[in-house]
């Protein structure tokens, strides 16, 4: 009786699959796709704006109004991806005081994505960051810190395939040696893995398993250091990987007035952005994508 | 078995076919969108966000002491005001915590120049008195050094031409420049002897090139954050105690 059962539900299973495949391929025949990423990094704290009167950054900034402007997107491209680079903790009393619970109450509100995870997360120690998870309506991504021996494990994924609107999109992260940097005692037993290497892996995994549309890179390693020009960061990943679509950086606070561009291993173009840091501005980029198999190579780069 | 492997099969081929007609980028375009006051805010997060700003405005903001006189660290060659100010109170908080904790008398305390963010307005002395003169998360550390390490010491101190606040030394200079003679808890530098500097792990870490600091014999870490240290101290006090003496002492 059981075996008769489950030999009539392999074989309608069969069939749905075989009626639905078909009819969904065909769905999408000859079609056009508008995806919009929307990213920050190296927020601190800056939930208030600047004050009018201070000498650097007037009256910039501000989760109200970044929350107003994301919104307005929202309404005119659905189809948004909402990103993090990293270190959105340390930098205001609201910290000191919250530990981050209000950074991250805030991101979720605002329909954040995904963030991933930079060095000052770690400025409570890695408790005080697992004690702010339960804030957080979106991902931890980070791949190559290993967090298997720590309170953080489980928490945290190496990569996540977001499904926007039928387009996949495959979003990995990585973050900076923590070595030098931060208190041994503050990240305990996270390893840092090699950048090059795990990218390598993740762009692997999210082309030929995941069949990604749009493989994104979330960075937390700096974009370039001027006086130590072969530590890894955004500018060489970019050269040293192939079939990352867009490095999205932070850490180093560099404020890129546009995207740049760099050759990756195949002579394929990479997107490596930065938008400063303290919510001081959005970053935006759009894919437009589509399924003309004849008319699809290559892809013209507006910035 | 047979037809588990047909299922399969199946969807295999249907993954196939779905793969070709996958989708490409044409086109990407890049801005940078600048969030500044010609935004119009969302009053909902200002409503959620408010009743956490006002429990920091109000601790922040509840006066803990007076100071009798602006302490500024842009006045003075060799000591500030708030430099000795600063020196002198990590150096009694991190004394006692040190011989609590070690058994052992600190002698002197080293800070950094450039690790004073603010000035401490005559009048009232609030948590966010603190918050502005120490923003860092800087914590105070204990070093032993040879006598020998205190020397190299005043010689950096004396090279920089910076004020940076120390207490527990005095150093004696002619006019010159040429160190004299050092004082350490006002008895004669012993070159053999161990001392106990207090500092911040950001100096002792090789912040400032103060580099007779990687030279140690010993570290003890106080787990004592120096902004913790101000707002401790002014919530002893009802008035900062200032010290204007000086602890470079030109013959």
């Amino acid at each position: 009786m059981k075996r008769r059962t489950f030999l009539k539900n392999t074989i309608a299973s069969s069939a749905l699959v075989s009626i639905a495949g078909p009819s969904l391929c065909s769905f999408d025949s000859l079609k056009s796709k508008h995806l919009t990423i929307l990213h920050t990094n190296d927020v601190h704290s800056h939930i208030d704006p600047f004050p009018a009167d201070h000498p650097k950054n007037p009256n910039m900034g501000g989760v109200a109004r970044r929350s107003a402007l994301i919104e307005n997107i929202r309404k005119e491209n659905p189809n948004v991806l909402l990103l993090d680079a990293g270190d959105s903790f340390q930098g205001t009393p609201y910290y000191n005081y919250f530990g981050g619970e209000l950074e991250f109450k805030l991101m979720s509100r605002m329909g954040y994505d995904a963030t991933t995870i930079g060095n000052h997360e770690f400025d409570n120690g890695i408790e005080g960051l697992a004690a702010q998870v339960p804030h957080a309506n979106f991902k931890f991504i980070s791949a190559n810190y290993d967090f298997k021996n720590t309170i953080m494990d489980g928490f945290v994924k190496p990569y996540h395939v977001f499904h926007k609107n039928g387009i996949k999109v495959g979003v990995f992260g990585l973050g900076v040696e923590l070595a030098g940097l931060v208190d041994k005692k503050l990240y305990k037993e996270t390893i840092y893995n090699d950048p090059v290497e795990i990218s390598q892996d993740m762009v692997s995994i999210l082309k030929n398993q995941e069949k990604c549309d749009i493989v994104i890179c979330l960075s937390h390693i700096g974009y370039q250091y001027k006086n130590e020009p072969n530590k890894i960061c955004d500018a060489l990943l970019a050269q040293k990987t192939k079939d990352i679509d867009l490095i999205i950086g932070g850490h180093t606070h560099t404020f890129l007035d546009k995207p740049s561009v760099f050759d990756n291993l195949n002579g394929e173009k990479v997107l490596v952005n930065q938008v400063g840091c303290y919510g001081i501005n959005l970053g935006r980029i759009d894919f437009h994508l589509n399924n003309d198999t004849k008319t699809s190579n290559g892809k013209s780069i507006i910035i | 078995m047979k037809i588990k492997h047909f299922v399969l099969f199946i969807t295999f081929i249907v993954l196939i076919s779905c793969s070709s007609s996958s989708y490409k980028v044409s086109k990407i375009e890049g801005s940078k969108i600048e969030i500044n006051d010609k935004i119009t805010t969302i009053s909902s997060y200002d409503d959620y966000i408010k009743p956490y700003r006002d429990h920091i405005n109000k601790d922040l903001d509840s006066v803990l002491a007076y100071s009798s006189e602006t302490l500024d660290k842009s006045k003075g060659q060799w000591q500030t005001n708030i430099g000795n100010f600063m020196a002198d109170i990590c150096f009694e908080k991190a004394a006692l915590l040190f011989e609590k904790r070690h058994q052992k008398k600190l002698n002197v305390c080293l800070l950094n120049h450039g690790g004073i963010r603010s000035i401490i307005p005559k009048g009232k002395i609030t948590t966010r008195t603190a918050f502005e003169v120490m923003p860092f998360e800087n914590s105070i550390v204990v070093i032993a050094l040879k006598g020998e390490q205190i020397e190299e010491m005043a010689s950096y101190f004396i090279s920089e031409k910076k004020p940076h606040p120390i207490s527990g030394v005095k150093i004696y200079i002619d006019s010159d420049n040429l160190i004299q003679r050092i004082l350490i808890q006002n008895k004669p530098l012993d070159k053999s002897a161990i001392y106990y500097v207090a500092t911040s792990d950001y100096l002792s870490n090789g912040g400032d090139n103060m580099a007779f600091f990687q030279k140690n014999e010993d570290v003890y870490d106080l787990d004592y954050k120096i902004r913790n240290i101000l707002i401790d101290y002014f919530k002893e006090v009802d008035t900062l105690k200032v010290s204007s003496e000086n602890r470079i002492i030109i013959n």
